[in-house]
């Protein structure tokens, strides 16, 4: 599952190039918005989606174990 | 004056909030650079949204609307929510936990350690620095001169009028000195008592402002427009263009045509002066010609910045726990989307928009930046205008105050306490000494801006393409044990020739639309910058085990 989420981010990029769309301004969805504004909304969405998908199934589960560090370490760094 | 008022009211509150907030400093140094590493989720969300986001969200967003067509919705706001929480879920919560672990304040600490080289520091300070302080001035000037445009009629009898044109300030308008002084001094004042919890806070509330303030000014605007449809017809009637990324032969291109009318009258005026008579040549009109695809394709190298902007990395260590990411990741692409898609939307629909036969930008105008203020004050109350007023500040401010505390931050941990020695300083001393550079950058940036130098304006696009440029050395940091300290100096030094080369070759930023083998500048500058880092790194000596096991511990 992980490499799948990671793979629909990468596939998200690639058709973020929509060169199919370049020279229309139709269909307009609503009769408002041109196409090549709403795919790049509908990009937007997706990429919350994806990034949802990838805090599920993606998430480092090792770095949980320093939220019970204490703020001990202030000022250690050198 | 009715501007006037709410956005004295909008100020009067960020200090309310200010005060409250204050009260919740525990007088610590971890309290005042890093809210005690205590913020949450929606906090967070909110101060990385606010912050990331400047006044270019929603002026720059219409201006560039108007100019360039929707295409910009995809070269920059839509690679933003890809890119940006990128950044937050690959880089961001890995830099918290080893500024948990370690007690990181500030980036170049981390970069310290992890590359085992003191002098690192060195080189890296005055390259950050330097390339936020004209971000700063860009916010102080921007909030000026709003406030300057936006009041005129308010004090007739303090303060005069002055210029001719488009360019003229009304009479009774704050003057440009005092408005950007009021501005500095609010953030100064939340600022230095409230530390990085006074601006996030203040963040939250600016961004909930300039969402909401957004929404309704689209709402508004479609409606005197005669609905969203009736708006959008228009602009196919006229400027079918700017509603794809293609400029086609048989176009219209009817605000071209006029704008190009106007510019003829203005230079036929000009020509006819006696050449010592004659001021500035007018500008020429920008002709559409459409976005290339590899233009728009090099956009997506711009947002990797965030993961370098030292103002960002600090508000990362301020998060409570790994998980306080989560909704920042989700949730900053809807956000974006939010702010974004109705202020193209109104940018588009600027081009054609006609009340009783006339445009309502008229043809000529020459700013693209001013079209949204425009399009407020010519088709709505000065209520709504004082509002949007104070929604283009919230977004001025909630970018600016995070960059001053950073700052402020960085002099303090990486230079004072790191070569007088940290045990030298009591926590009380260091909180002072942030506050006392919070006051001193502040008072620079102002008397700086006093200076109004016009073509920091321009530099905007070339600091995002530094830090940009800079994201191999982060990502390489975290992901990379091969990594080393060689790669890292040829990696900042290659960065910084490479910026330095193009931006000369842009004739110093001049060239606003400067393209490098038809692609933006930087990303030629991240591919060296890349190809240094790996390099290098591949012909050095490996780091030592004690700092791969640090930063590369072998998990249970």
């Amino acid at each position: 599952m992980r490499i799948f989420v990671y793979f629909l981010i990468v596939l998200l990029a690639i058709v973020h190039q929509d060169f199919w769309w370049w020279d229309t301004e139709k269909p307009l969805i609503g009769g408002v918005v041109p196409i090549g504004l709403a795919y790049h909304a509908l990009v937007s969405l997706a990429a919350a989606i994806f990034w949802g998908l990838a805090a599920k199934y993606c998430w480092p589960h090792d770095l949980d174990d320093d939220d019970a560090i204490t703020a001990g370490n202030e000022g250690a760094a050198s | 004056m009715t501007q006037f008022i709410i956005i004295c009211v909008y100020l009067a509150l960020l200090l309310i909030l200010g005060v409250v907030t204050s009260r919740m400093f525990k007088g610590t140094a971890a309290d005042y650079f890093l809210a005690s590493r205590g913020i949450g989720s929606f906090l967070l969300l909110m101060s990385l949204f606010g912050t990331t986001m400047t006044a270019f969200a929603l002026v720059g967003s219409t201006g560039e609307s108007f100019r360039e067509g929707i295409g910009v919705y995809g070269m920059m706001a839509s690679w933003s929510g890809i890119v940006h929480s990128a950044c937050f879920f690959l880089v961001g919560i890995k830099l918290w936990s080893f500024g948990k672990r370690f007690g990181y304040t500030t980036q170049i600490e981390f970069f310290r350690d992890r590359f085992e080289s003191d002098k690192l520091g060195i080189v890296l300070f005055p390259i950050l620095v330097g390339l936020i302080v004209p971000y700063l001035l860009i916010g102080v000037m921007a909030a000026g001169v709003t406030i300057e445009r936006s009041t005129g009629g308010a004090f007739p009898n303090i303060f005069a009028g002055h210029g001719v044109g488009p360019a003229a300030i009304p009479a009774g308008a704050i003057p440009f000195w005092l408005g950007s002084a009021g501005i500095c001094l609010v953030v100064l004042i939340y600022v230095f008592f409230g530390g990085v919890r006074g601006t996030a806070w203040a963040n939250a509330f600016q961004t909930i402002v300039f969402i909401v303030l957004g929404i309704v000014t689209f709402s508004v605007i479609s409606d005197k427009l005669g609905g969203a449809k009736a708006a959008t017809e228009m602009v196919l009637k006229d400027n079918p263009h700017v509603m794809r990324r293609t400029v086609r032969e048989d176009d219209p291109l009817t605000r071209y045509h006029g704008d190009q009318k106007v510019y003829q009258k203005k230079m036929t005026a000009w020509e006819s002066k006696p050449e010592d008579e004659r001021g500035p040549k007018p500008d020429e009109v920008h002709k559409p010609e459409g976005i290339s695809p590899l233009h728009f394709l090099s956009y997506m190298f711009i947002p990797l910045s965030v993961g370098m902007f030292p103002h960002i990395f600090q508000h990362w260590l301020t998060a409570k726990s790994a998980k306080s990411f989560k909704l920042s990741v989700i949730a900053h692409p809807l956000l974006i989307m939010l702010v974004w898609v109705p202020c193209v939307l109104i940018g588009a629909w600027a081009t054609s928009a006609v009340i009783e036969g006339k445009p309502v930008i008229p043809y000529g105008f020459s700013n693209p930046n001013a079209v949204l203020v425009k399009m407020v004050s010519t088709l709505t109350s000065d209520g709504l205008g004082g509002l949007l007023t104070a929604g283009i500040l919230a977004a001025i401010m909630s970018s600016l105050d995070s960059q001053f505390l950073c700052i402020g931050s960085m002099f303090t941990n990486d230079i004072v306490a790191h070569y007088a020695g940290r045990d030298r300083f009591t926590d009380q001393q260091k909180v002072l000494c942030g506050r006392v550079f919070v006051v001193l950058i502040v008072a620079g940036t102002y008397a700086l801006a006093q200076l109004r130098p016009g073509s920091v304006f321009t530099l905007g696009v070339w600091c995002f393409s530094g830090f940009a440029s800079l994201f191999p050395l982060v990502f390489a940091a975290v992901y990379w044990k091969r990594a080393t300290r060689a790669g890292a100096y040829a990696c900042v030094l290659t960065a910084a020739a490479c910026w330095w080369w193009l931006f000369a070759k842009s004739g110093y930023g001049a060239g606003a639309q400067f393209l490098f083998m038809g692609m933006m500048p930087v990303a030629t500058i991240v591919g060296a910058s890349t190809a240094a880092l790996i390099l290098v790194s591949l012909a050095t000596k490996p780091p030592s085990a004690e700092t791969v096991e640090r930063f590369f511990p072998r998990r249970k």
